[in-house]
């Protein structure tokens, strides 16, 4: 019994308002204007007027214009034949593959997970960027964002991580997505042949603001489904201060006090509703997120990188083109180091930063003018050696690998008792070959 | 609208839902009612009443609800149920049982499911204290049953008003939680009523069934030297840790729970990650209590209303966890209540208070965020019970304030009301200082307030913890020099005061919460270490030159740095303490290395 209503009294920003009767919250409506349909969600009742949130935008749409309810919330269709599909802003297919009309449909922004079914997570999800898997390894379940400012390349690092990391399926959600990044996503993913274990919900910048509530909801709630059904999932979500902004513009359109710069109240609970979808499912699969969250004017106190950061597991800071090693964050990685990743991860982690940090101090040393020291070259030698080796983004190698490298690395530029490593790593790992020449 | 119980829904938003009720019915602020949705029962607490229309913040998500449906209103407030079988318990925001609750579901949490908060089935074996015939108030004994290590005493409820007195008492034996054990008539007006081994109380009222309030005294010992040497913790006193992000609150928090000397321990998570509630959920049940030997998830409680779950319930969970504190406390136990973090749960109230159309205050804060944080940490104190004995609730809460800046409202008006300031830096988190807390901007007006159950251990001890205060300041001066001048640019003097307050930092300050041993220092150990390190600090070393003080102080620093990860009185230890002493007994002479 799908009801039409063809009297809009209200249209302000991208909300419009329409006398209805037996609608529900948060149930979805069709909007059809000359310029098209659009999907529209209930957003508010006040006695007979039904608040609709358009997720095409309101431009267009008039007063006199049909709006049919579906009597049901967002849905999404799940199953296996959603791999290597692509989606847009709204769920519908964009790649001219078959149609998913006869997949079961789940219902999007479904309850949270009890946390008495969560476990501990213990799985290391090895993503062939060095100094993500030595320094700050990312381990199943966990919810990390990448900070960066506009112009890092944040989309290349994180198609990089979609393609080489080892998960069972990979959804990407992007949330007011440049079109070239798009293409440059489907095109890495392609090339590098896993776009058949994965899924992308593709917002594109031109694409309505609204749209862009649905993709982490839509991308999560399929995620879900294979978690539950025991998928290792990743979630790339890019970006989430877009997202962000979304939120803002329907506070402000809905009269919404605002709290901070514009921002809703309910931000944070707004984020952490889906971050908290990271899960380790007892006796099944999970999900990882790892999203980007851009922060305007390099500021991390602005309240999207703010509040994610309260939520989020730890954090990545993007700067120069480089992860950065100071202020990047895994919070969950002490319960893989060297427990599910080899022995001597710990002590190369830590010799490695501590070694590098030195380094940048001899640096700043002689950039006021001291004196360089034979001491000095070698740090020197060891910075250069540490950012070809680990740094640079194209580096491409597993986990063991990059700890081998890494004693390399050390016993080509320092002596055994300089690296403060205690000796039974020592005699184990050292490349004696190597030994320093000075 | 015949019947004049119901209401119907006129207006939705969000968790926000409006309803209109038949002309003349009486409506309670914060009742507790239910709204039929899509066959579910969705219950919800009055906010506000407007003549015939009343709004109400739905604890649950309200997908679905439809204007029309049906409200029904239960007459009762928002009540925490209370009584043997709590602890151990993980709860929800609502105080459902979330081990139950999966037992019968799936994964999620489904909309609409309220358990039993306590085992209805569970025999418990009561034992009297008192004879029929007997006058009690509201808050006396009855009898006790053995919950765990506790004697859990059964207490009139907190309800009654006046003196009663006891018609029946029944005899020694096991009950369930719902069957009467005992008959008591009002000494007023006849009035007859049953009492069970289990009570329900509001949640939003302090429970202030005891005899007198007593000024806090006596410290509650947290094991964490930072805390109880320079800003100790009084038992039934009120703390707050604001910190930025990855500055540790939550490791501290954790270490606090482990540790601290308290009976019972209540863990309210409120508005954050599931993953660290997970942590403790999994971990405690394994982890030894220090106390008695058994199991840490013995003496604890959780309530456990995270980040992803209705805000409305997230505003509720800390009451619940605080009216389960009061409870015990009646009891005459000695509980702790961390909440983390208490800015989610006044953010619940902004989001409620942004829906009601107020208006907002500073950062859309309601006006009233300042009264309902004073509520909530007054509830907390030292309180002489009627049988004489004392209970104590103690509570601590985790803020979390945007972009780590102290001047925003939560933190402000906090600090307000609290005893005691922890507050987490950024520079010393970077710095890898741990725990986190600055020690130049925190404090406790405790220490004062404690001064002559301090000084038990040793005379004038508040006065040596003013002192090291002083140093730190002084060190940290000399510090801020030395960054300028570079280290050429100082006097010896400075010099040695600067190295002196590294000492105290690195080996008392500083507390490695990974470690066996260092994690948590007993009262004993902390006496005898800070003594020691008192030694260091009043000793006039002198040396002939900068380079030797650096030298012979890092021989100090370093012995003292070894001292504090061996057991305490352990061989390696008394080795260290012995060459200690000797070096600042023969100071003067070059201590070798």
């Amino acid at each position: 019994m799908l009801t039409e209503h063809s009297h809009i009294i209200r249209i302000q920003g991208d909300i419009i308002t329409v006398p209805a009767r037996d609608i529900g919250y948060g149930e979805l409506a069709q909007v059809k204007s000359r310029h098209g349909t659009s999907l529209a969600q209930v957003i508010r009742l006040k006695g007979h007027d039904v608040f609709l949130q358009v997720f095409a935008g309101s431009r267009g749409v008039s007063t006199g214009d049909q709006v049919r309810f579906l009597g049901r919330p967002m849905r999404v269709a799940f199953g296996d034949a959603l791999l290597g599909r692509i989606f847009n802003g709204s769920g519908e297919p964009i790649d001219n593959g078959p149609d998913l009309m006869a997949l079961p449909k789940i219902e999007i922004g479904g309850p949270s997970v009890n946390p008495v079914r969560r476990v501990i997570p213990r799985g290391f999800i090895e993503t062939r960027v060095p100094m993500v898997d030595v320094f700050n390894p990312l381990v199943e379940s966990q919810k990390l964002p990448i900070f960066a400012a506009a112009g890092e390349p944040y989309n290349d690092l994180l198609a990089r991580i979609g393609m080489r990391a080892d998960a069972d399926v990979v959804i990407l959600g992007g949330i007011g997505l440049k079109y070239d990044e798009y293409l440059k996503f489907r095109h890495a993913f392609e090339e590098a042949g896993v776009i058949s274990r994965s899924i992308m919900f593709v917002h594109t910048a031109s694409d309505p603001v609204v749209e862009r509530l649905l993709v982490p909801d839509m991308a999560l709630a399929v995620a879900e489904q294979f978690g539950v059904r025991g998928k290792r999932v990743l979630v790339l979500l890019t970006d989430m201060t877009a997202f962000a902004d979304a939120l803002k513009e329907i506070a402000i359109s809905m009269d919404q006090v605002p709290s901070n710069l514009g921002y809703p109240g309910s931000l944070y609970s707004d984020l952490a509703a889906r971050y908290e979808k990271a899960v380790d499912f007892e006796g099944a699969g999970s999900i990882t997120i790892l999203a980007v969250t851009s922060m305007p004017g390099d500021d991390v106190t602005h309240p999207v990188p703010d509040n994610t950061g309260y939520i989020t597991e730890g954090q990545f800071y993007l700067r120069k083109g480089v992860i950065e090693p100071f202020g990047s964050l895994s919070r969950l990685k002490q319960l893989v180091i060297g427990k599910v990743t080899r022995a001597d991860h710990g002590v190369i982690m830590n010799s490695m930063i501590r070694l590098f940090a030195k380094s940048r101090e001899v640096e700043q040393k002689l950039a006021m003018g001291f004196d360089k020291t034979e001491d000095d070259e070698r740090y020197l030698r060891y910075g250069k050696l540490f950012y070809e080796r680990f740094m640079d983004l194209n580096v491409d190698i597993g986990l063991n690998d990059a700890l081998d490298l890494g004693w390399k690395t050390l016993s080509e530029c320092f002596r055994p008792d300089e690296v403060g490593i205690k000796q039974e790593f020592i005699d184990q790992h050292w490349a004696k070959d190597k030994l320093c020449e000075i | 609208m015949g019947d004049l119980s119901k209401g119907r829904i006129i207006a939705i938003n969000g968790p926000l839902a409006t309803c209109e009720v038949g002309q003349g019915r009486e409506v309670l602020q914060n009742e507790v009612a239910y709204v039929t949705c899509q066959g579910a029962s969705l219950k919800a607490e009055v906010i506000r009443v407007r003549g015939r229309q009343i709004d109400m913040q739905v604890f649950e998500s309200t997908t679905g609800m439809i204007v029309g449906n049906e409200v029904t209103f239960s007459g009762e407030l928002l009540s925490a149920t209370l009584g043997p079988g709590i602890l151990g318990m993980i709860y929800d925001g609502l105080q459902n049982p979330l081990t139950h609750l999966e037992n019968e579901q799936s994964f999620f949490l489904k909309r609409g499911q309220y358990l039993n908060s306590l085992n209805e089935e569970r025999q418990w074996n009561f034992t009297p204290s008192v004879a029929a015939g007997a006058v009690v108030k509201a808050g006396h004994y009855l009898g006790s049953v053995p919950e765990g290590l506790f004697k859990h005493h059964t207490v009139v409820p907190f309800s009654l008003r006046g003196t009663w007195e006891i018609v029946q008492i029944m005899p020694e034996g096991p009950y369930r939680v719902s069957e009467t054990i005992a008959v008591l008539k009002s000494t007023e007006d006849g009035r007859e009523t049953p009492v069970t081994l289990k009570q329900e109380w509001p949640v939003k009222m302090p429970v202030r069934a005891y005899q007198e309030r007593l000024l806090p005294n006596r410290q509650l010992l947290t094991q964490c030297r930072l805390i109880d040497i320079f800003f100790p913790l009084a038992e039934g006193g009120t703390a707050c840790v604001p910190g930025p992000f990855g500055a540790g609150k939550t490791v501290l928090q954790q270490i606090i729970s482990r540790y601290a000397e308290a009976d019972i321990v209540i863990i309210v998570a409120c508005g954050e990650r599931a993953g660290e509630v997970v942590e403790t959920i999994r971990e405690f049940p394994e982890l030894e209590d220090p106390k008695t030997g058994g199991s840490l998830m013995n003496r604890t409680i959780i309530i456990c209303n995270t980040s992803s779950m209705p805000v409305a319930a997230r505003e509720a969970s800390i009451y619940t966890g605080i009216t389960i504190g009061e409870y015990y406390r009646s009891l005459g136990l000695k509980v702790l209540l961390l909440a983390d973090s208490t800015s989610r749960w006044a953010q619940a109230l902004r989001e409620s208070s942004a829906r009601l159309e107020e208006i907002p205050g500073e950062e859309a804060f309601p006006a009233y965020l300042e009264s309902r944080i004073a509520a909530v940490y007054e509830r907390a104190g030292l309180v002489q019970l009627s049988d004489g004995s004392t209970g104590s609730l103690t509570v601590i809460g985790n803020v979390s304030p945007a972009g780590g800046n102290f001047e925003e409202p939560v933190t402000q008006n906090t600090l307000k009301v609290v005893g005691a300031f922890y507050g987490l830096s950024r520079s010393r988190s970077d710095q890898r200082r741990y725990p986190a807390i600055d020690p130049l901007i925190s404090w406790s007006l405790y220490l004062r307030q404690m001064k002559e159950s301090l000084a038990e251990r040793c005379d004038g001890w508040v006065k040596l913890v003013e002192e090291v205060h002083r140093l730190l300041y002084a060190g940290s001066e000399v510090h801020q020099m030395m960054l300028v001048v570079g280290e050429e640019g100082i006097g010896l003097d400075d010099l040695i005061t600067y190295l002196k307050s590294e000492i105290v930092d690195a080996v008392c300050l500083q507390q490695d919460s990974f470690d066996v041993v260092d994690r948590a220092t007993s009262l004993e150990r902390q006496v005898a270490d800070f003594l020691l390190l008192m030694d260091m600090v009043h000793h006039p070393f002198t040396f002939e030159n900068k380079e030797r003080a650096r030298l012979d102080m890092t021989a100090l620093h370093n012995r003292f740095f070894q001292m504090k990860y061996c057991p305490f009185k352990g061989e390696s230890y008394l080795k260290y303490r012995g060459e200690i002493e000797s070096i600042i007994a023969g100071q003067g002479v070059s201590s070798p290395c």
